[in-house]
């Protein structure tokens, strides 16, 4: 049953968004987070914000699973709006015992929430709509200026994909020597720290020898399938850019561009 | 003392979209001494059904009793169960992680919270029972052969003691010469100490030969549930099911529709041989 | 000179006791000579240890001979230019489904192959589709390996290597980790591409049934070729086998048993039918 859980959170659909070439996501992810931090007033946010919710409907991903990303940063977010808040110095507004809530904290706090929810959901929309493996390849062509630099970019790729490959394989077969233990009696649950930990010895050693195990067999097997680094090799599903994917590069710098045109030109701001 | 099987049924996933019935209202009694072979083709719910016998899993609905008490209460010492229904995993040896094997085989013991002194003499008495040498005793487990292996990790569920013995297809990878051996050990446990197994298996000729009586599971359910022989009759729909008969089932069959009155309720090799030979007398 | 030949090919590995002194040399493979004509089925027998899995990885260049010659199409393993040829024309498909599956998509593992050989992406597309389609498997292209029965896998595992176009494939225990019906699709499969895509096939096993319908058929014990013939010459050779603790099939068993009771039937005896008709045939009822 493990098997079927899906590695990072691609979301089986079809739309534009998912079409587009991963290098394309990728590049518009980053943009997308570069602006989120020049933007310093709430034009700014309003235009990040259209863009968002456009791009998030094209993709025809239900807006729960956006958010579902939000979930386990919560309490880092919480944080870091409660420090904006009451550590920022300025106009006092309100003052609850010894701690005071400045009109400048108010909007750093608020602003730091708005650019971690975008950020988070920015990038859901990426992983979402891209699959692992669609992602690996794009990060593997992206990065290919750098095998200039001895960067085994093609290496890294190909252990990406491979730890892809096995992650679900290795949870499957933890659970089964898990199960294994427990039937000779081991206990997981009860304990001090120092316990359990120790107890986890009968389930890491066997994983550890399973994964290394697998590794000899696959390396043998890859040799056997002429596998010898990325040179010579051609791809069966090479990157290739479409019409669609310079179009969305247009408009991606297009909003990039129209965000630095307001850091530099619109100073209004309804706080001050 | 025996162990019940009540109208147990198991959902995997339940409540999500990716709910699996793997179990459909099972009813079953294994009394104590049986030597019972569990068969079905991979996905039939065999490992679910066996994985619910120590408690490893519980069931969605229906309950299970050994010696008369329900396993699932929030009292029942479960641990102690595991101790009692020994089970033992396909390719055990995948669980091995001590660095001997003598330590090893102490885990399941000392996990039930015996003595240093009891743990060791059980550790040994099992070992023994398994046919490995002393001289292995003080070796890695990874060092031994693969038979040698399995035979460890089978004494590591031997030392508890266990009264019932489930054992998930013991053979499996193993070339003819390792499976007899596990095998003849498994008869053996069972002829001298009495415990009661549940051998699980493809081979039909496996089971055949060593089982008393034979439950065919597919899709969730107990499809048959008799002596060999009785089954074996049915070897068509166990062919449906992706199953097999024995081979020389198909032999009796085939010489009795060809006007040999042979008897056909025959299981192994030696039975099919005494008919024949009568039936031509 | 055959698909692959062997002279006197010899494997020795060294044994280390925890210290990494030596303490002896095993002899897997022992002066094995063999011939493999071009288009045959050819079955090796022998339990684990016999040295059927070491004599098979030499034809994949994945070892290289202590002592002795392996040629593959002609070609001697041990020289270096070679490499990438012999393996394109031996492919090899290996025990563990789980384990020889690199792509996270059906038809991306299919591909693997021919992309490291480097052939035209408009062509991997079209290897791929005969591939998968020569196992049976096309339907399941776009599946995640790990959705598939373990029969599947290897059926996958195989068109991998059928994609890489070789005149050879040497299956190690391709079966041995599978349950009856996954054991039968992928002998069906073997034997499939030898009638009718004409490669040879090597397939290393140890379950006697499956080698019923091998051309010829090897027996290795302790790295020696113990017997070698037609399945029904070596089944007709019973103790022998028995001695050999390899598993003879229930039929030609009992048809053994039978005839040392003193009823006539002949040797190696394959299937239930013929054993039905020997029986009737001795006793005037055909």
């Amino acid at each position: 049953m493990i098997r079927d859980i899906t590695l990072g959170q691609y979301y089986q659909t079809d739309s534009i968004i998912h079409r587009l070439d991963p290098r394309v996501k990728i590049v518009s992810t980053v943009l997308f987070i570069i602006s989120l931090f020049l933007v310093e007033n709430f034009i700014g946010y309003i235009i990040a914000a259209v863009f968002l919710v456009s791009v998030i409907k094209i993709s025809k991903v239900p807006f729960k699973f956006m958010v579902r990303g939000m979930k386990a940063v919560v309490f880092l977010m919480l944080i870091t709006v409660v420090f904006n808040l009451f550590l920022e110095p300025g106009e006092p507004l309100v003052s609850i015992w010894k701690l005071t809530i400045t009109k400048q904290g108010l909007r750093k706090a608020i602003f730091m929430a708005i650019r971690l929810t975008f950020l988070i959901v920015g990038s859901s929309v990426m992983t979402l709509t891209t699959t692992p493996n669609h992602l690996t390849d794009g990060i593997e062509k992206l990065l290919k200026p750098l095998r200039f630099i001895k960067v085994p970019v093609h290496e890294i790729a190909m252990m990406m994909s491979i730890a892809l490959r096995f992650i679900p394989i290795l949870l499957e077969e933890t659970d089964k020597i898990m199960k294994a233990q427990l039937a000779r009696g081991a206990d997981f649950e009860n304990g001090n720290i120092l316990k359990k930990a120790k107890s986890l010895v009968p389930i890491l050693v066997p994983l550890f020898i399973s994964a290394f195990r697998r590794a000899n067999d696959l390396a043998m097997a890859m040799e056997a399938r002429c596998y010898r680094g990325g040179n010579h090799r051609t791809k069966m599903k090479p990157l290739k850019y479409k019409k669609r994917d310079l179009l969305s590069y247009l408009v991606v710098f297009g909003y990039f561009a129209l965000i630095i045109v307001i850091k530099i030109y619109v100073k209004v701001d309804i706080w001050q | 003392m025996s162990l019940i099987i009540n109208h147990v049924s198991h959902i995997y996933s339940e409540n999500t979209a990716m709910a699996v019935p793997a179990l459909k209202d099972i009813n079953l009694q294994i009394k104590d001494g049986e030597f019972i072979g569990l068969i079905g083709h991979t996905g039939s719910g065999k490992s679910t059904l066996i994985q619910h016998l120590n408690g490893l899993l519980k069931p969605t609905s229906g309950e299970i009793y050994y010696n008369g008490k329900d396993i699932n209460d929030e009292e029942y010492d479960r641990k102690g169960l595991r101790g009692k229904v020994g089970l033992v995993f396909q390719y055990p040896e995948h669980q091995l992680f001590e660095t001997d094997v003598f330590k090893d085989v102490c885990f399941g013991p000392k996990n039930l919270g015996l003595s240093k002194k009891e743990t060791e003499l059980r550790a040994y008495e099992a070992l023994k029972q398994v046919g490995i040498e002393d001289e292995y005793f003080y070796q890695s487990p990874f060092d031994l052969s693969g038979g040698q292996k399995r035979r460890v990790a089978i004494a590591g569920v031997l030392a508890m003691k266990p009264e019932v013995l489930i054992l998930d297809e013991p053979t499996a990878g193993l070339d003819p010469k390792g499976r007899d051996e596990i095998l003849d050990l498994i008869a053996k446990l069972h002829r001298e100490n009495g415990i009661t197994v549940i051998l699980v298996s493809h081979s039909m000729e496996d089971v055949a030969k060593y089982a008393k009586r034979l439950i065919v599971m597919n899709r969730g359910e107990v499809m048959f549930d008799n002596a060999p022989m009785e089954v074996f009759k049915h070897y068509s729909e166990l062919e449906k099911v992706g199953l097999a008969a024995p081979q020389v089932i198909y032999i009796m069959n085939r010489l009795l529709e060809k006007g040999l009155n042979v008897n056909t309720q025959v299981s192994t090799l030696e039975e099919a041989k005494t008919e024949i030979l009568k039936a031509l007398r | 000179m055959g698909i692959v030949k062997t002279d006197k090919l010899t494997f020795e590995y060294i044994r280390r006791d925890e210290e990494g002194n030596v303490e002896g040399i095993t002899r897997a493979v022992d002066e094995v000579s063999l011939d493999i004509k071009q288009g045959d089925f050819i079955a090796i027998l022998g339990h684990n240890g016999s040295g059927k899995s070491t004599l098979a990885k030499h034809m994949n260049a994945i070892l290289y001979p202590t002592e002795g010659t392996i040629w593959v199409d002609g070609k001697d393993t041990t020289e270096e230019e070679h490499l990438w040829d012999i393996r394109q024309t031996a492919g090899m498909v290996f025990q563990n489904p789980d384990n020889q599956i690199i792509g996270q998509v059906v038809e991306e593992d299919v591909g693997f192959g021919p992309e490291n050989m480097g052939v035209p992406t408009k062509e991997i597309w079209e290897r791929v589709e005969e591939s998968l389609k020569a196992v049976g498997m096309y339907e399941f292209r776009k599946m995640s390996p790990n959705k598939l029965s373990g029969g599947q896998k290897q059926r996958v595992s195989i068109a991998g290597v059928i994609a890489m176009h070789p005149k050879c494939i040497v299956l190690d225990e391709p079966t041995a980790m599978l349950d009856p019906n996954g054991r039968k699709e992928v002998i069906r499969a073997v034997r499939a591409l030898n009638d009718v895509e004409k490669i040879t096939v090597i397939l290393i096993t140890h379950y006697m049934e499956e080698v019923i319908y091998a051309d010829k058929v090897y027996v290795m014990d302790k790295g020696r070729i113990e017997m070698q013939g037609t399945p029904r010459e070596i089944f007709s050779k019973v103790e022998r086998l028995k001695a050999l603790r390899l598993d003879v099939p229930q039929v030609t068993l009992l048809a053994h048993e039978l005839k040392k009771n003193g009823m006539d039937i002949p040797d190696g005896i394959l299937t239930a039918d013929e054993l039905a008709s020997a029986i009737l045939g001795q006793n005037g009822l055909l």
